[in-house]
């Protein structure tokens, strides 16, 4: 590891904060030769829904894949729970894009669910009664128990992400990475992730979704990180939450910051 | 030697003595050749979800230069025929073509087609190159050579039924073993590796799975025809099930199955290749799934559209009846009346008349003259309440401009589900009912919804 950073004060210990429920420092990602994520240093504190907010193409998907090591980095290290993250895989849970995968695939919602506990299962090893019953909880606390039997690609777009949620439930997680898991999804669906999201936090559980809508980010979440390839800022809510910043992390994209403004005056009303 | 089952005696009892399976040729061949369809099924199932199911052509094809490069050397050291090194060459140049294949799609752009293209003709054209250098040189087995190409099921014996079943039990068993891995893989690759799953060492177990699999249909349906062991089964199972373990035993079940039929046909006209058969009899249980399949057929699905059809027809018909009734206060209309109420043909009106008689909710007066039952204007008093609750959700609800509206409505009630129309009830609240229009019964909280009625 490389112990000599340009920081001189970091000589006096390591660079990341084991307090943290993620601690990236100097992360560079590229595909191909295209860098999508420069020089990224980011804490985010355990406990907190964090939302990743940026622009398409800004790497926010990427910077969770990246965590998760599902791709690899350019340079750069990542804590996650204070520890390298293969070690500490049995509690970090993973949402990921509905998109990403096919639904016509001939399972059930319970079978999706399972899925949660293949890791606590084992290789070789099928997936028994008890493992059912764990799954069918982690449904119910999406409310979608009277759907465990149905075929997937016979749930509509917004059960299908609770149907995610919930495989990622049953993971028991310390720490999830959610990618997009409000993009496109109905009303009560979201009223859903949202509830179980504020579950975890007060159980002392750390969220970090990446999320597209300006509208309800400040309402949502409690920590913000504002990307845009480069780290924008990072912070609780009240703090990073400001027109400087969203301008920064939307650049030129006036129609985006209309938003963002229309969007700072609700959420400003909004607030409790 | 392309030999075939030794028919004896006359068509009839020849044809008894095959399908009773009363010679030992006859039962090691079936036996060989059922073991291939229900392995070919087994690994084609996770190809096809894998969306890697032609790489079983390609290692098939890439299987050529293995074997005839096995031939030459040992012809070169001076040694005879022996089918365990053929099989041996024929399995690491796959392997060579399935990594290939595996590291040009991670390192390149390329597209999985032409990578597998590129990778099946280089090895294939190298495999004839190789192919033609043996039979200049003139080899005393080169004979046997050419049985790799297209099979020699017929002539199997036992040793390459050994062959079948080692691979088989081997390849099914890694199966058995890793299926809830292998399905994940197929599913939903990124969470597999958020869990810490080799997702890399899985695709190589797959890999080597199909290895194992083109080689032991080599034997049987050769190479050129082998992926059709492993594509046919899964694709036809796939109309059959919703279930990966169903769908995985169906694919089975269809592979050996169709290996079957094809070896018998084949004992019966000799001279048919069998291999070609087998392909041939699967394409045909193929055909048979695609059409009548359970859940995704042809059939079914163009029955389930026709009863959609006609319960819009219904629809449709009960609605402007009864909104031509409150109109015109008339109880009686003719068809033709009902014809230029919406854009129907008369064959049109028609059928969906016929279809309202048979149900009890038209009655035609006269020739030509009809008027709704007391219990089709109930049914068209719902339906026409529920549009309209349509009417107004997507007014209140969506940027719908209010011209288009009916239109989206007409669309949307046909698969509206009583849960959500109770749930419009409140949402739409009062405004629901201010409009509506007036009939035969209250409007306000109605059970007796067309949706959760099952007449017809």
């Amino acid at each position: 590891m490389s112990v000599q950073r340009r920081k001189s004060d970091s000589a006096i210990g390591p660079e990341h904060d084991p307090d943290a429920a993620i601690s990236i420092h100097d992360m560079t990602v590229a595909y191909q030769r295209r860098p999508v994520l420069w020089d990224l240093d980011l804490d985010i504190p355990r406990g907190v829904i964090a939302a990743v907010i940026g622009p398409n193409g800004a790497g926010k998907s990427t910077m969770i894949k990246a965590c998760l090591g599902l791709i690899p980095k350019l340079s750069g290290s990542v804590r996650l729970l204070g520890q390298d993250p293969r070690s500490v895989r049995g509690q970090v849970g993973y949402v990921p894009q509905r998109e990403s995968v096919d639904w016509e695939f001939p399972v059930s919602a319970l079978d999706v669910v399972c899925m949660g506990l293949y890791r606590r299962i084992g290789w070789f090893r099928p997936v028994r009664r008890r493992h059912r019953d764990a799954a069918m909880v982690a449904l119910d606390r999406v409310g979608l128990a009277d759907f465990a039997k149905r075929q997937i690609s016979r749930l509509s777009g917004g059960q299908q992400q609770r149907v995610f949620l919930a495989r990622a439930l049953v993971q028991e997680a310390d720490l999830y990475f959610m990618d997009e898991p409000f993009a496109s999804v109905d009303a009560a669906t979201e009223t859903a992730i949202l509830e179980v999201l504020r579950e975890l936090r007060d159980a002392g559980r750390t969220v970090v979704v990446v999320h597209h809508d300006l509208q309800t980010a400040r309402e949502y979440f409690d920590w913000l990180v504002l990307l845009n390839t480069r780290l924008v800022a990072s912070g609780a809510m009240q703090e990073a939450w400001t027109p400087d910043h969203l301008r920064a992390t939307y650049g030129g994209r006036l129609t985006l910051l209309e938003d963002a403004g229309r969007a700072m005056g609700e959420a400003g009303g909004l607030k409790q | 030697m392309t030999g075939s089952i030794p028919l004896p005696g006359p068509e009839a009892e020849g044809l008894l003595r095959v399908l009773l399976l009363q010679d030992f040729n006859t039962r090691i061949v079936v036996a060989g050749a059922m073991l291939l369809g229900a392995v070919g099924g087994l690994v084609g199932t996770f190809l096809m979800f894998r969306r890697r199911a032609l790489i079983g052509d390609v290692l098939g094809h890439a299987m050529l230069p293995g074997v005839a490069g096995a031939f030459l050397v040992l012809q070169m050291i001076g040694l005879a025929r022996n089918l365990l090194v053929l099989l041996i060459g024929g399995a690491v140049a796959a392997t060579l073509a399935g990594l290939a294949v595996l590291w040009l799609r991670r390192a390149t752009r390329l597209g999985d087609d032409a990578v597998m293209a590129i990778v099946l003709s280089g090895f294939f054209g190298f495999g004839v190159v190789l192919l033609s250098i043996v039979q200049t040189t003139g080899g005393a087995g080169q004979a046997g050579l050419e049985d790799f190409v297209f099979g020699k099921t017929a002539s199997m014996v036992t040793a390459d039924v050994q062959v079948i079943a080692i691979g088989g039990i081997f390849v099914s068993g890694l199966a058995v073993l890793l299926f809830k891995d292998l399905g994940l893989l197929c599913f939903d690759e990124g969470f597999a590796a958020s869990l810490g799953r080799r997702v890399g060492l899985l695709d190589v177990t797959l890999l080597a799975m199909t290895v194992m699999t083109a080689l032991i249909g080599l034997q049987a349906v050769g190479l050129i025809l082998v992926v059709a062991v492993m594509v046919i089964p899964p694709a036809a199972a796939r109309f059959l099930t919703d279930d990966l373990r169903v769908t995985v035993i169906w694919s089975s079940g269809i592979g050996a199955a169709g290996c079957w039929v094809g070896v018998t046909l084949s004992a019966i006209a000799p001279g048919l290749p069998a291999g070609a058969m087998i392909v041939l009899s699967m394409a045909g249980l193929f055909v048979i799934a695609l059409c009548f399949g359970g859940t995704r057929g042809l059939f079914p699905r163009w029955r389930d559209g026709r009863e959609l059809r006609r319960r819009v027809g219904r629809d449709h018909l009960l609605r402007s009846m009864l909104e031509h009734r409150e109109l015109t206060e008339a109880t009686q209309i003719e068809s033709r009346t009902i014809q230029g109420l919406r854009m129907w043909t008369a064959a049109e009106v028609a059928t969906a008349l016929r279809a309202g008689r048979r149900a009890g909710e038209v009655i035609e007066v006269e020739p030509g003259i009809w008027r709704l039952s007391e219990r089709g204007a109930l049914e068209a008093a719902a339906l026409v309440r529920n549009h309209r609750l349509w009417e107004h959700y997507l007014l209140k609800y969506a940027d719908i401009a209010a011209t288009h509206v009916d239109r989206a409505a007409d669309r949307i009630e046909h698969v509206l589900d009583p849960v959500l129309i109770r749930s419009l009830e409140i949402e739409v609240g009062s405004a629901g009912t201010a409009e509506s229009p007036r009939s035969p019964h209250p409007l306000g909280h109605d059970p007796a919804l067309p949706e959760g009625e099952s007449n017809s």
